[in-house]
């Protein structure tokens, strides 16, 4: 057996960016693992694909990311079957409405389980395969809310936050391989279920158009991606700013 | 009683954690791993298993029987090309197989399983006054690579290879079998298995002698020399009273100045000669240094160097190098410690990564005495012609020895380091291709501990129709099924297995 090339995981494929990912990469002539927990969704998005492709390219496996104990297991039999891996994205996220003074520990955990937990389980394992291979690309999907910490949203904030330094720590201890690239991507507002009934928000961008963007990301770059490029620089107004102000702000 | 110190000899029927009711090995991706030759310039995708005793070994040949794969035996993958790597193969690591079984202070006999490496092998038996016979540039070979390789050192002109100071080994078949050999119970298995490349069967345990000194330090003398003629003459006015002879060669130096290096000797002090051998014969004592004029980290300095490994960088370190030597007056002797002697390649970690993105190859060749200035003078013109200078080059005297594979010859080498790029593969290739007429037209020989270049056509040249009947015989017998395969074996035809 030698190893294919082109090969994806896409955690969180059944719908949004995750799914746009994926629909993406089949076409790009990657075989491609899809995960998510829903698998009326995630077959359909895998049918997509393959009657697209004219082959089977796509392959199912119905997970929820907060079994972590599942993922070392799930990793390789989706590695098997896929023949090899090139690239993993991780881009499965939630984000509960939180009213102004809410203190839900349930929505706060189930945060933290999804966006964080998930995402260095899974990753984890794809870093310790692409230490080993020497080559490999991650990409983790995070979000321009992890740089700085708001009043409307604590733990989504806290998350991605985070996501992003854990991204930032692989990075840097992948950076003896030339051929190992970290990448973390940080959208701005995309249409999606997580925006759904907020109106035109700034700057926002179709999840499809996200995961174009995001696959040329992880395509070019070695760092932080925004998505589209522009809110690197309202991200840096932001963080730049004393908080005697932010606080001030309803952002 | 000899002395037996305690905390170096471990105990071989320890239990192992990983035999006790383990389950079958599989493929599995957490086996996975790319893996490189020593010079980064050639590596492969296989599956590692690092087994810690002779049944994991045995495991592992059951697996690759079971998965239809090869296996390919690897120890301190300081081997520069091919020769312990494997496309999509099985790679079985011995380094975890590291104990020293025994050493005996009284008569230099020291037992080892094969993973143990030269550093941990001097450091076992300098205390009570020994150093190993023949150790290689750097302390990280294993003692099954080097019995594989039959390896050489600065003193190959004087006391043979690595082989011939192996009492006797341990040597497990694919099939199993395990079986003690020594020079008189089975005088072919022990010249073939010895320098066999790790295509017969694997070394389980390795007896040697060590050798007996009465200091840690040498006498050491170093010098320029203008060219290679005077190399040589210099190298041969000392071999009667220099152990260990070595030569620096610039490569990169054209026109009149080819071939000038620096020639250091050395000579183990004899007894009475150091009134205070204690103060050296200890392990504080044969460290390398860690730091660079004792301020700047060596682990460091493979950044620094990187910027100067191109033609230009190296001609001005080569230069700076060889008119700083001859500031040196001549016969001037300083005393060294046997590891800072030994160890040349050791000195800067990590040099090789100064290398990258891609690497180096090492083309060392073995050449007849008569012939040999000759030869190294057309292979650095014909180098400099491509645009191609060597970086580093080595100077070693050797003499022929008893084992199959053999690479020495009654003469010199000279191990030139070339650099890999992205761009330069093929031109190298095809360099070291015309570069290998020449030598095979002087009688010359190679090396497989360092080649990465030469193909099944040209080894057999340089092996002769009779040694690669006898290798393939062998192989027919003690590894009917091809199981050990290596990317050398198989550009070589080494073993029988080139269909696969």
């Amino acid at each position: 057996m030698k190893l294919r090339e082109k090969c994806a995981i896409v955690v969180g494929a059944s719908s949004g960016i995750g799914e746009g990912l994926a629909r993406r990469l089949g076409r790009a002539g990657f075989r491609v693992a899809l995960i998510a927990r829903r698998e009326d969704e995630l077959r359909a998005a895998a049918d997509a694909i393959n009657s697209a492709a004219g082959e089977v390219r796509a392959f199912v496996f119905p997970h929820d990311v907060r079994n972590i104990d599942e993922i070392p297991g799930l990793f390789e039999r989706a590695f098997e079957t896929l023949g090899g891996l090139t690239h993993i994205y991780y881009a499965t996220g939630v984000m509960p409405k939180v009213e102004p003074q809410e203190y839900n520990f349930d929505k706060d955990r189930l945060m933290v389980e999804v966006n964080l937990l998930g995402c260095i389980a899974w990753l984890n394992c794809a870093a310790d395969l692409f230490n080993r291979l020497k080559s490999g690309v991650i990409v983790g999907v995070g979000s321009i809310a992890g740089d700085r910490g708001r009043k409307g949203q604590p733990v989504y904030n806290t998350s991605k936050g985070a996501q992003a330094i854990y991204l930032e720590a692989l990075r840097n201890r992948l950076a003896v391989h030339e051929n190992v690239r970290v990448v973390t991507i940080k959208p701005g507002y995309v249409e999606s279920s997580m925006t759904a009934g907020q109106g035109n928000l700034l700057w926002m961008i179709s999840a499809d158009e996200a995961a174009r963007r995001i696959i040329l990301a992880g395509e070019k770059s070695r760092g932080t991606v925004y998505v589209p490029r522009r809110w690197r620089v309202v991200s840096w107004v932001l963080r730049a700013m004393p908080s005697f102000i932010f606080k001030k702000l309803e952002v | 009683m000899p002395h037996v110190p305690a905390e170096i000899v471990e105990d071989a029927h320890a239990p192992s954690t990983l035999t006790v009711d383990a389950p079958a090995l599989r493929l599995s991706p957490g086996h996975l791993a790319r893996v490189e030759g020593w010079g980064m310039a050639v590596d492969c995708v296989a599956h590692a298993f690092q087994p810690e005793d002779v049944e994991g070994i045995q495991r592992v040949f059951d697996l690759a029987r079971r998965t239809g794969r090869k296996v390919c035996l690897r120890g301190g993958g300081n081997s520069y090309g091919d020769a312990a790597i494997l496309q999509n193969g099985i790679i079985l690591d011995l380094t975890r197989m590291d104990r020293v079984l025994s050493w005996d202070g009284e008569t230099g006999v020291i037992d080892m399983e094969p993973g143990v490496t030269i550093q941990k092998m001097w450091r076992a038996i300098i205390a009570d006054g020994w150093w190993p016979p023949v150790v290689s540039g750097t302390m990280f070979t294993t003692m099954g690579g080097c019995a594989a390789m039959n390896i050489h050192g600065k003193n190959n002109y004087k006391v043979g290879t690595f082989g011939e100071h192996i009492i006797d080994f341990d040597f497990l078949t694919p099939d199993g079998t395990v079986r003690t050999v020594t020079r008189e119970s089975d005088s072919e298995l022990f010249h073939a298995a010895i320098s066999g490349a790790g295509l017969l069967g694997v070394f389980t345990r390795v007896r040697m002698q060590m050798k007996r000194v009465y200091s840690g330090l040498l006498s050491v003398e170093a010098f320029d020399v203008p060219d290679l003629h005077s190399m040589i003459a210099e190298a041969e006015d000392r071999v009667e009273k220099a152990d260990y002879i070595v030569g620096w060669v610039d490569g990169t130096a054209d026109g009149r100045r080819l071939g000038r290096g620096i020639i250091h000797s050395a000579r183990y002090l004899q007894k009475g000669e150091d009134v205070r051998p204690a103060d050296s014969l200890n392990i504080g004592a044969q460290l390398l240094p860690d730091k660079l004029f004792g301020v700047v980290p060596k682990a460091l300095l493979h950044h620094i160097m990187g910027p100067f490994i191109n033609n230009l960088g190296v001609r001005l370190i080569n230069s700076a190098k060889f008119h700083s030597s001859k500031l040196q007056p001549h016969s001037v002797i300083h005393y060294q410690s046997h590891g800072a002697f030994a160890f040349l390649l050791d000195y800067v970690p990590g040099w090789k990564l100064a290398y990258r993105p891609v690497g180096l190859i090492q083309y060392q060749p073995f050449i007849p005495k008569e012939r040999a200035v000759e030869v190294f003078e057309e292979l650095l013109r014909m180098s400099h012609r491509a645009g191609l200078p060597p970086y580093l080059g080595v100077f070693k005297k050797h003499r022929p020895d008893p084992f199959l594979l053999s690479h020495a010859v009654d003469g010199y080498s000279l191990a030139l380091d070339y650099r890999v790029r992205r761009g330069n593969r093929e031109r190298l290739w095809e360099l070291t291709a015309r570069m290998d007429e020449v030598v095979l037209a002087a009688g010359g020989r190679f090396y497989f501990a360092k080649d990465a270049t030469l193909n099944a056509d040209r080894a057999r040249r340089y092996l002769g129709n009779e040694c690669m009947n006898k290798l393939h015989r062998l192989k027919a017998q003690y590894d009917p099924e091809g199981l050990l395969v290596t990317d050398l074996s198989r550009r070589l035809a080494l073993a029988t297995d080139s269909q696969s």
